[in-house]
């Protein structure tokens, strides 16, 4: 199939629609403007319903209700107005609904600035609503895997009946690619996964139980039971989902943890580096919860690695699970700013040079 | 082959298609690439650009610190970019509205009367083309066949009476600098 050349926002908002999604509920802000702005043309074409909502709160409701009537429904927004959407967030997740949540970061706290960031990590994996919860949480490299990323995560929802948050950045939303659209999914694979709970109508004598779509959980012993049916997932979901990937960290002994835009930026130092002869690897977590934690344990383990270095674009969040996952058996070091302050290669490459002396 | 170009200008004077039209080309060869633009609070008059590599290998940062081309459409981003240019690297010079020389002695400058041209062939809109003919005619890094089809691909049927027009720029914009 020939290539095409897409800015990520519309990659992944075709892809959504070619991986099943019929309804997307949203709100403006930048950088993922051109999502609702594609979504708003492309999805009547496709029989679908796009709907600008009056705020960020009720989209996300709205994502609950047609993800209640068992659609494949999609919203998207950035940083400031994902907080704003967390109230839905939290119930969706709550009622034991598959919904896909697009995050295209900016600089925060507070409305902040409008530049690519990774400031949303605790938020996206740590649960950014209230109560006991997880998101199956995606961060893309690059355009292309932005695509394959969503045009599965309907299917991933659908799989473990919870949202999914795919975590890109601004850059990743922005820039242009050539990428390979996959074909659409058909009816039958869009529809593989039965939803005997989802509210499509009820009548006496219709033969089925009545759906009812619900976070309330008022009777201790419910929302016990709740709480087993979500924990199961999330140990299956540990199990089945972790997703990363390794450049050339079989012999290094500095290995580089990053994802999504900065984790490109890695691999432009490391390929310069390793003309200068220096072992130096990346592992690059494509999953962020579940975080790939055995993975990085088993890289940074190897005889060969000395030091480990986190990059980001935050102050250091994903650190904290690196940290974790290292448990103490090498030194995890950290390079990064909050904000939109992005590390150069120049600033990579220099940091290493001070861990290799160090 | 590993080509990293900033374009930058005006917003309204056409530097994000430049890249776009440039990266599109690149594809068709079957290059890797990226298109990366500047947003933020730009509009009509404000600054833009945008960075575009153009590699034989995957692409790995899209973010460029140091081109080895910068197309400067006006004055402030000739100030901007042209300390980030890589040694060697090069630099064009829309000479129709900057007014003052580069300082760098360590790379190769052109100066391209953009406005002048576009406006000689009756189309003023067409200066940002003029200049991309001139990067075309210097860098040889896509040819001028496949840009021209990625004029098709971005204008599309409706205005595909306009690729002369841009045709004709190119080629005086490769000339200019021949």
């Amino acid at each position: 199939m020939s290539r095409q050349l897409m800015k990520g926002c519309e990659a992944i908002s075709e892809a959504a629609i070619r991986g099943g999604c019929r309804y997307f509920f949203g709100y403006p802000i930048t950088p993922q403007n051109d999502i609702p702005e594609y979504m708003s043309a492309r999805l009547p074409e496709v029989g679908g319903v796009f709907v600008q909502a009056e705020s960020e709160v009720a989209a996300s409701n709205m994502v609950y209700g047609a993800a209640g009537a068992g659609a494949r429904v999609m919203t998207s927004s950035s940083s400031p107005g994902i907080s704003l959407k967390q109230e839905g967030i939290s119930t969706i997740a709550a009622a034991e609904l598959p919904c896909v949540i697009v995050n295209v970061m900016r600089g925060g706290p507070g409305v902040g600035g409008i530049q690519a960031s990774q400031g949303d990590y605790f938020q996206s994996t740590k649960g950014g609503g209230h109560g006991d919860y997880r998101l199956i949480c995606f961060g893309p490299d690059s355009v292309q895997e932005a695509i394959d990323i969503m045009y599965e995560a309907f299917d991933i929802a659908d799989r473990y009946r919870t949202p999914v948050l795919m975590l890109a950045d601004g850059l990743i939303g922005q820039m242009m690619e050539p990428v390979t659209m996959p074909e659409f999914k058909s009816a039958a694979e869009i529809s593989k996964y039965d939803k005997p709970w989802a509210a499509t109508g009820w009548y006496e004598g219709c033969g089925k139980p009545r759906a009812v779509i619900n976070s309330l959980y008022i009777e201790d012993d419910e929302l016990e039971a709740l709480h087993e049916r979500l924990q199961s997932r999330y140990r299956q979901i540990e199990k089945n989902e972790v997703r990363y990937e390794r450049y050339l960290c079989d012999d290094a002994e500095i290995i580089l943890v990053a994802y999504g835009t900065i984790s490109r930026v890695c691999r432009a130092a490391i390929d310069e580096l390793r003309e200068r002869g220096w072992k130096v690897g990346l592992l690059r977590p494509i999953s962020l919860w579940p975080f790939p934690s055995q993975a990085v344990y088993q890289a940074v383990a190897a005889p060969s690695v000395k030091k480990v270095l986190t990059v980001e674009i935050s102050a250091g969040q994903m650190v904290e699970d690196v940290r974790l996952a290292v448990n103490g058996v090498k030194p995890v070091e950290f390079l990064g700013w909050p904000g939109s302050r992005i590390a150069t290669v120049e600033e990579i490459s220099a940091k290493i040079a001070q861990m290799r002396e160090g | 082959m590993l080509e990293k170009i900033t374009f930058a200008g005006f917003g309204g004077q056409g530097v994000l298609l430049m890249g776009q039209l440039l990266a599109y080309a690149a594809m068709i060869e079957d290059a890797q690439v990226s298109w990366l633009p500047s947003y933020g609070p730009e509009m009509r008059g404000g600054t833009a650009n945008c960075s575009v590599t153009i590699s034989d290998k995957p692409v790995a940062s899209p973010i460029i610190d140091h081109p080895n081309s910068v197309v400067a459409m006006n004055r402030p981003s000739l100030d901007k970019f042209e300390d980030k240019l890589a040694a060697g690297g090069r630099l064009l010079i829309n000479s129709s509205i900057i007014d003052r020389k580069a300082l760098r002695q360590d790379v190769q400058v052109y100066y391209v009367p953009c406005n002048e041209i576009a406006l000689e062939l009756g189309e003023a809109r067409v200066s940002n083309i003029v200049m991309l003919g001139a990067f075309l005619q210097i860098s040889q890094c896509v040819s001028t066949a496949s840009l021209i089809e990625s004029l098709a691909h971005k204008l599309g049927k409706k205005k595909a009476h306009l690729i002369p027009i841009n045709e004709q720029a190119l080629a005086r914009g490769a000339a200019a600098v021949r």
